[in-house]
């Protein structure tokens, strides 16, 4: 791959976007003339895809905490992913259309059997102090997180590197356990950011990195202040003089920070109002499609749900549609009982949509032996906002397929540690993953520790290891295409909905017209993708 | 003036020992909780390997008697030690943040306490009046109304409506005195209503207690003036009510403005507190309670002392 590939792909889709838009409005309205005669600034929607260098991004974010750190390894909410991704680069980005694109790495190869994956280093690259990226910088900050020491919370992202290490003073070679052709999607998490070596050691208490911000100022789950880094490697990004990040945790006062004009753009906007701001003509809802999904995990070692007709039975007696415009708000899409998200490459389309059916619900009651269910379902909104209301209509609608669900609100304190992989019906939330190998890998392989249905198909996991080696991309299209059959058929999960996140802008800054499709705010990256408009 | 000295020195006593009290309640309940900071942090995200790779680097596989004995060793040099969550110093993350909210708690007393006992004192001179009671059930219904209600009302008033006032009062390091006392106005006006109202009653109803006494009635038939009246011979009287309702009230104003900092993102004690608690951080939840056993033990001592000097039978006790 060469150097072009890194000059944002998105500003030619976003321009002819954004002429399209133009253009049907004014055809629509005869705006065009008119507002050329009015003298109204015609070129304001125009001069939205060409970025504007200046100005300060402020954001006011949800998911800050004061018990955040520098370490990357301990990063686990959306203010440290923001912020740091504006002062770190990774080996590999990905680019708003989803691909794997060339950052700190220039680019890659593998061996045929995708086992050893060796990317060679941009040259020419410095730290914010100065000093030029070299190998040891690679291979120290990628070490930060393996051993068995390592707490950090990328560690089972890497669990299948056995070694990292420099090959020549280029290249770092990643040696895996066994194939994995998605490995350039594993190096581009956000958590592995390359920081400087001190004595063999990535240093990251510094802050310093090699991306278009220098860290001023970190006040943990208070504030944290950037400034422009002018030497930045990069062209056509980091447009924005200076960025500056508050944490708020409440939703309210986010959404009077955006309309109050204190910040410029928030994150996970109440959708219980969402619809008022939208009226707001100063701010654009900002909607990342599949960028989470919502679970009821079933464990499928428990008594209550062995069988998987019982499992069946529940997946008929959940009406999806009803979650979708009552929960999200209409902000999300529908899920089909496995974990592939709208818009994902692999995902399988001719898989028909399941629909909420009572009566199939009773046939698979009927064929398990049984007329009617009993189950316990503990809920807490620690899974998601609404996680409770959606149980408790959950509850309802399955009473039609004669399934008695008792709806036990749990404290969202401890949840995770304490009732969810513990408990035989829980919910649960998943972030989507860019690539199927991963989603399926972390949450529905036999003996992954977040196997939360305790879900073993020997069909599945056969397949889940094919497809990883696999480099020929059509043969793994149909091991991906079957393995969601499966896992809709036989899985104990049921996975009603895909929810957007769903952020808010002023219209004081803008964007190339798309963003990436995945996680929030532009694939955590829009202060150095966005400018003022 | 000895009784005084000796009075403090036993309520400074009975105030460590009070510290210490809590100290050992706060770690025990704590423990009591479901998880710990491993699962706290890593969330989801935790698998047994990584769980005891935190645990024993943060020392959490040491009995809890062992880790409690550690702490108030380290507490008594002076060291409040690591935050078990990023590894900083726990008092560089107290300082700033104490000093956040003692300034907003300043900046409310310094509002609502002259105000309260202005109010307090009207109320009683015209008690009875349309005045008195139209005083009365405003202050009543500002104490009724929840902190975040009055929060939002203000808010949405003065920042989204009339846009006057910023809705958040978070600080930039660099900030000018003319920045902080423009931000603090939201939160400051939301707390004086909240605390206004029982000192001002409390104020009405000592007054109006002692001006019903044949001493007034003396005072006022010699023809003193109404203020001289009120100033010179009824209000220190009833000083001692008073102050410890000022007392109580300064108390809320540090230890329970949470809500207030939540809705305008204002990062005081409270705010940390939470976090901590949420992340099982135990030696910031310890010195943070720590902090605010002490602010009440000092402030009701502080009454206490006042309300004896105030009064002459006790100030110079007979035998």
């Amino acid at each position: 791959m060469s150097d072009n590939n890194n000059k944002i792909p998105q500003l030619s889709h976003g321009l002819s976007l954004e002429r399209r838009d133009f253009l049907k409005l004014g055809a629509v309205a005869g705006l065009a003339g008119a507002a050329v005669s009015m003298g109204f600034p015609l070129s304001a929607w125009a001069a939205d895809a060409t970025p504007k260098p200046g100005g300060t991004l402020r954001l006011g974010l949800a998911g800050g905490s004061t018990s955040d750190s520098y370490d990357p390894g301990s990063w686990s909410d959306t203010f440290t992913f923001v912020g740091f991704s504006a002062i770190y680069n990774t080996l590999v980005e990905i680019a708003v259309d989803g691909s794997a694109i060339p950052e700190l790495a220039e680019s890659w190869e593998s061996s045929p059997d995708a086992r050893i994956w060796t990317f060679k280093l941009r040259q020419g690259v410095q730290f914010h102090n100065g000093k030029p990226l070299a190998v040891e910088d690679v291979v120290a900050s990628i070490q930060h997180h393996l051993g068995e020491k390592s707490t950090s919370a990328a560690k089972t992202v890497l669990g299948e590197v056995v070694a990292v290490r420099a090959a020549g003073n280029d290249s770092v070679a990643f040696e895996l356990h066994s194939g994995n052709a998605d490995f350039p999607y594993v190096v581009a998490d956000y958590h592995l950011v390359i920081m400087p070596a001190k004595d063999g050691l990535a240093d990251w208490r510094a802050g310093v990195g090699t991306s278009g911000y220098r860290l001023k100022s970190f006040e943990p789950g208070v504030r944290m202040a950037l400034e422009r880094n002018p030497g930045y490697w990069k062209t056509g990004r980091a447009h924005f003089d200076a960025a500056e990040l508050l944490a708020i945790s409440d939703g309210a006062a986010r959404v009077n920070a955006l309309i109050t004009g204190q910040v410029d753009v928030i994150n996970k906007v109440d959708l219980k109002t969402v619809g008022l701001l939208k009226r707001n003509p100063n701010m654009v809802i900002e909607e990342t499609k599949g960028a989470q999904q919502y679970t009821f995990p079933m464990l499928c070692d428990s008594d209550a749900f062995k069988n998987n007709d019982i499992r069946m039975a529940m997946k008929h007696g959940i009406d999806r549609e009803v979650l979708l415009a009552s929960v999200l708000k209409g902000y999300g899409a529908v899920g089909n009982d496995h974990p592939i998200q709208p818009g994902s490459r692999f995902l399988n389309t001719q898989l028909p949509q399941r629909k909420y059916d009572p009566e199939q619900a009773k046939f698979y009651l009927r064929k398990a032996g049984v007329d009617s269910l009993k189950v316990r379902l503990q809920a807490s909104d620690a899974a998601y906002s609404g996680a409770v209301d959606a149980s408790v209509l959950f509850k309802e609608q399955a009473r039609a397929a004669g399934i008695d669900i008792d709806v036990v609100r749990e404290p969202a304190d401890g949840f995770f540690s304490n009732v969810w992989n513990k408990q035989p019906f829980t919910t649960s939330f998943w972030y989507s993953s860019l690539t199927a190998d991963r989603m399926f890998s972390i949450g529905y392989a036999k003996g992954a520790a977040w196997n939360e249905s305790h879900w073993d198909n020997p069909r599945f996991n056969v397949l889940l290891n094919q497809a990883r080696g696999e480099l020929n991309d059509p043969l793994r299209r149909e091991m991906y295409n079957e393995m969601q059959a499966i896992c809709r058929d036989d899985c104990g999960a049921i996975i009603p909905l895909f929810a957007s996140s769903v952020a808010a802008r002023s219209t004081r800054v803008a964007h190339g017209g798309l963003t990436a499709p995945y996680g929030e705010l532009d694939g955590l990256r829009l202060i150095e993708r966005w400018w003022q408009a | 003036m000895n009784s005084i000295l000796k009075l403090l020195s036993q309520r400074l006593a009975l105030g460590l020992l009070s510290l210490f009290a809590v100290s050992v309640i706060i770690f025990l309940a704590v423990g009591l909780l479901p998880g710990d900071i491993a699962q706290a942090m890593l969330g989801q995200s935790a698998t047994p390997e990584t769980l005891a790779a935190f645990r024993a680097q943060l020392g959490l596989d040491q009995p809890p008697f062992w880790r409690f004995v550690h702490w108030i060793g380290h507490l008594l040099r002076g060291d409040l030690g690591t935050s078990l969550a990023n590894q900083r110093p726990i008092a560089e993350l107290v300082g700033g943040r104490l000093g956040n909210t003692l300034c907003l708690a300043g900046l409310a007393a310094l509002v609502s306490v002259p105000l309260a006992l202005l109010l307090g004192m009207l109320a009683a001179l015209y008690r009875n009046s349309w005045f008195d009671r139209l005083l009365n059930s405003a202050a009543l219904s500002a104490v009724s109304f929840p902190e975040f209600f009055v929060a939002y009302l203000l808010i949405l008033l003065f920042s989204v409506k009339l846009g006057w006032l910023p809705s958040l009062s978070n600080l930039p390091p660099d900030a000018s005195f003319g920045m902080l006392l423009e931000r603090s106005v939201l939160p400051v006006a939301t707390l004086s209503l909240v605390v206004v109202a029982q000192m001002m009653r409390m104020t009405r109803a000592a007054l109006i207690n002692l001006l019903a006494s044949p001493y007034i009635e003396m005072a006022r038939l010699k023809g003193i003036s109404q203020g001289r009246i009120i100033f010179r011979h009824a209000l220190p009287n009833a000083l001692a009510p008073i102050v410890n309702v000022v007392a109580l009230n300064l108390a809320y104003l540090v230890v329970g403005v949470v809500v207030v900092e939540v809705v305008f993102v204002y990062p005081g004690l409270g705010q940390l507190l939470v976090d901590s608690v949420a992340k099982r951080d135990i030696p910031v939840v310890q010195a943070c309670s720590l902090i605010f056993a002490a602010t009440y033990i000092v402030l009701n001592t502080l009454a206490d002392v006042l309300s004896i000097a105030s009064n002459p039978r006790l100030m110079h006790p007979k035998g």
